[in-house]
């Protein structure tokens, strides 16, 4: 009897310290931009560590502040690491609706979770942050003095500490009717912050090479992010452009590659689009980026190419396709073919002297060949991730395509303007193609291309007439602006 | 143009059947020093089509001594990943073009770029 009663003790101390460890929770502290793109982000970045998105019981997308179950430190590291959505994480130690609230869930918090951090030899301090409401200095002081029910028995040290806390309250989102006292409180130990950094750091602005359409710095890396890039991956970008889709991936450590129809824009010649700047200078091209950036032996190759022609060999060459094709707006949508009025090349081309006739390549068969490029070039489990120009009077989910061989992860909104906007579309390749898959469209019409999209440059024009501008003003500020 | 993007290069030249490897007919051939990574080089050497490397690897002359024949267990191979490595990204054809085997047709490679580009008529 007293064998098993001491078997039984044993096995239960175990398994409490057990639980107390993996029933941990974590706080992320989320930026309010791009609110869409954060859960398909933090999900991405959560299944490259094999985990899934566990959130407390109350859980609001839109709300800064999540709570996470299930995971590791080192889990919330690695997010970190990559995610320019979250801002800061925390180890959760209390939180409450109230101070005394929070004061309860603290002192029921394991006291074994808390001493490795509050040890007398070594330094922490603790920082008080309130959302949508300024506190003035003294009062975040009292707040502090108030937490001394916790035994901190290091030393205070401001400067390098070992160990940050932090006190977070939630005033809200709504900055013109800030409540008196915060709707939320939380107390964890600080973990580490996000890569928002990134977005300065590689803004486009002080980026050498640049077009008319080059991706924010926060969004390509948010794409890199949906599409699970990682180190030694290789990744391509069939509507290059400027690279900087290229930029950000190579930032996650994969190899690069990108094809654009633009003879130009691949070779880093002809007109500039920054304001003051005439033509192009000669550091200027998609290699000289990831040199910028300290990247460029992860650049493998750039090619002049039509992206609905057949270039590459068979097989499953990529681990991630992400790109930005034209909308037709700011830069044509082109491919190479006969047609009957033949298209004059651009005043400032400097390239070759003969120039292949381009003919309207129209959006819905973009998408269609991109998909099933897509179907047949990743490796499985790989992710293709492209924004789709939407109208919105006339959306609905069916125009987004689809393929037999990938599944829709997610599909998050930009709103470019009242009437139009654009879809970020992430899909995984769940199989290799087969050839009863060509037929598809004959039973699912979702997987025919949606002719709808062929229209959006009138549909986007015809939105702008009604405002001040008119149409043709409208097209020709475009063109000033450097589209072809 | 590395020879890691030539071996996964074809011919869509129309009516060419085929059209793989291309051939290529180099003026100007630079070699770099670029970080080794056996990470990458060994999670690529499944997707590549060895004797196309072999093949144009020698027709630059900078087959060096890699193997004609895959090893096996190159993972943990140091040595040989680091020759992998060489052929794949450090060869860079600046100048020349790639011709198609079947039809003959020629893409240029200028400034390390290739020209995949068919006129109206060909494509």
């Amino acid at each position: 009897m007293r064998f098993l009663a001491g078997c039984i003790l044993h096995g239960n101390s175990n398994m409490a310290i057990h639980c107390s460890r993996t029933c941990l929770q974590y706080l992320i502290h989320l930026a309010h931009d791009n609110v869409d793109f954060r859960l398909p982000e933090i999900r991405s970045l959560l299944s490259l560590r094999g985990k899934s998105f566990d959130p407390c019981e109350n859980f609001k997308e839109k709300s800064p502040f999540w709570r996470l179950n299930g995971l590791s430190e080192e889990d919330v590291n690695s997010i970190m690491a990559r995610t320019v959505c979250a801002k800061s994480a925390f180890e959760l130690w209390g939180h409450g609706r109230t101070h005394s609230e929070l004061r309860t869930s603290l002192l029921k918090y394991p006291t074994e979770n808390m001493s490795p951090f509050l040890q007398k030899d070594s330094t922490y301090k603790i920082n008080v942050y309130t959302f949508n409401k300024t506190l003035e200095f003294e009062d975040r002081i009292k707040k502090i003095d108030a937490m001394e029910y916790l035994s901190f028995e290091g030393r205070v040290n401001l400067k390098n500490p070992k160990h940050i806390f932090c006190l977070l309250e939630d005033y809200g989102t709504d900055p013109n009717n800030i409540p008196d006292e915060p709707l939320y409180i939380y107390f964890g130990r600080w973990i580490a912050d996000g890569q928002r950094e990134l977005i300065r750091s590689h803004s486009v602005k002080n980026r050498h090479f640049i077009g008319n359409t080059s991706m924010d710095a926060g969004l390509s890396f948010i794409m890199a992010n949906h599409a699970r890039v990682k180190a030694h991956d290789l990744v391509y970008d069939p509507f290059v452009g400027t690279g900087s889709l290229l930029v950000a991936c190579s930032h996650f450590g994969a190899y690069v590659c990108g094809t654009d129809i633009d003879y130009n824009t691949i070779h880093g010649i002809g007109k500039a689009s920054r304001k003051n700047q005439k033509w192009r200078g000669p550091d200027e091209n998609i290699r000289a980026n990831l040199r910028q950036y300290g990247s460029e032996k992860l650049y493998v190759d750039v090619l002049v190419s039509d992206a609905s022609k057949p270039i590459w060999r068979d097989g499953m060459l990529f681990d991630a396709i992400i790109t930005d094709p034209p909308y037709g707006i700011r830069e044509s949508t082109r491919r190479t073919g006969s047609q009957k009025d033949s298209v004059k090349p651009p005043e400032d081309y400097v390239g070759d002297s003969h120039v292949p006739v381009s003919m309207a390549y129209h959006l819905s068969d973009i998408f269609t060949d991109l998909l099933n490029f897509s179907a047949h070039h990743l490796v499985i489990g790989g992710r293709l991730v492209y924004w789709l120009p939407i109208y919105r009077p006339e959306y609905c989910e069916e125009m987004v395509p689809l393929n037999a061989c990938l599944r829709l992860v997610s599909n998050c909104e930009q709103t470019l303007s009242s009437h139009t906007s654009r879809r970020l579309i992430t899909m995984e390749k769940i199989k290799e193609p087969e050839e009863t898959d060509a037929l598809a469209h004959l039973s699912d019409p979702h997987f025919s291309p949606y002719q709808g999209h062929n229209a959006f440059r009138e549909k986007y024009f015809s939105g702008i007439s009604k405002r001040t501008l008119t149409g043709k003003e409208e097209t020709n500020k475009m063109a000033a602006n450097g589209g072809e | 143009m590395k020879l890691l993007t030539h071996n996964m290069l074809t011919s869509h030249v129309k009516g060419v059947t085929k059209g793989y490897p291309l051939l290529i007919k180099a003026t100007e051939v630079k070699v770099s020093e670029v970080e080794f990574n056996p990470n990458f080089v060994s999670r690529m050497i499944p997707k590549l089509e060895w004797s196309a490397l072999v093949q144009a690897a020698d027709g630059l002359g900078h087959l060096q001594d890699l193997p004609a024949e895959l090893v096996t267990d190159y993972e943990k191979n140091e040595e040989f990943l680091r020759k992998v490595h060489r052929v794949l990204l450090e060869v860079e054809v600046l100048e020349g073009c790639l011709q198609c085997p079947e039809s003959g047709r020629e893409f240029p490679i200028s400034r390390g770029v290739p020209n995949m580009l068919l006129n109206e008529d060909e494509a």
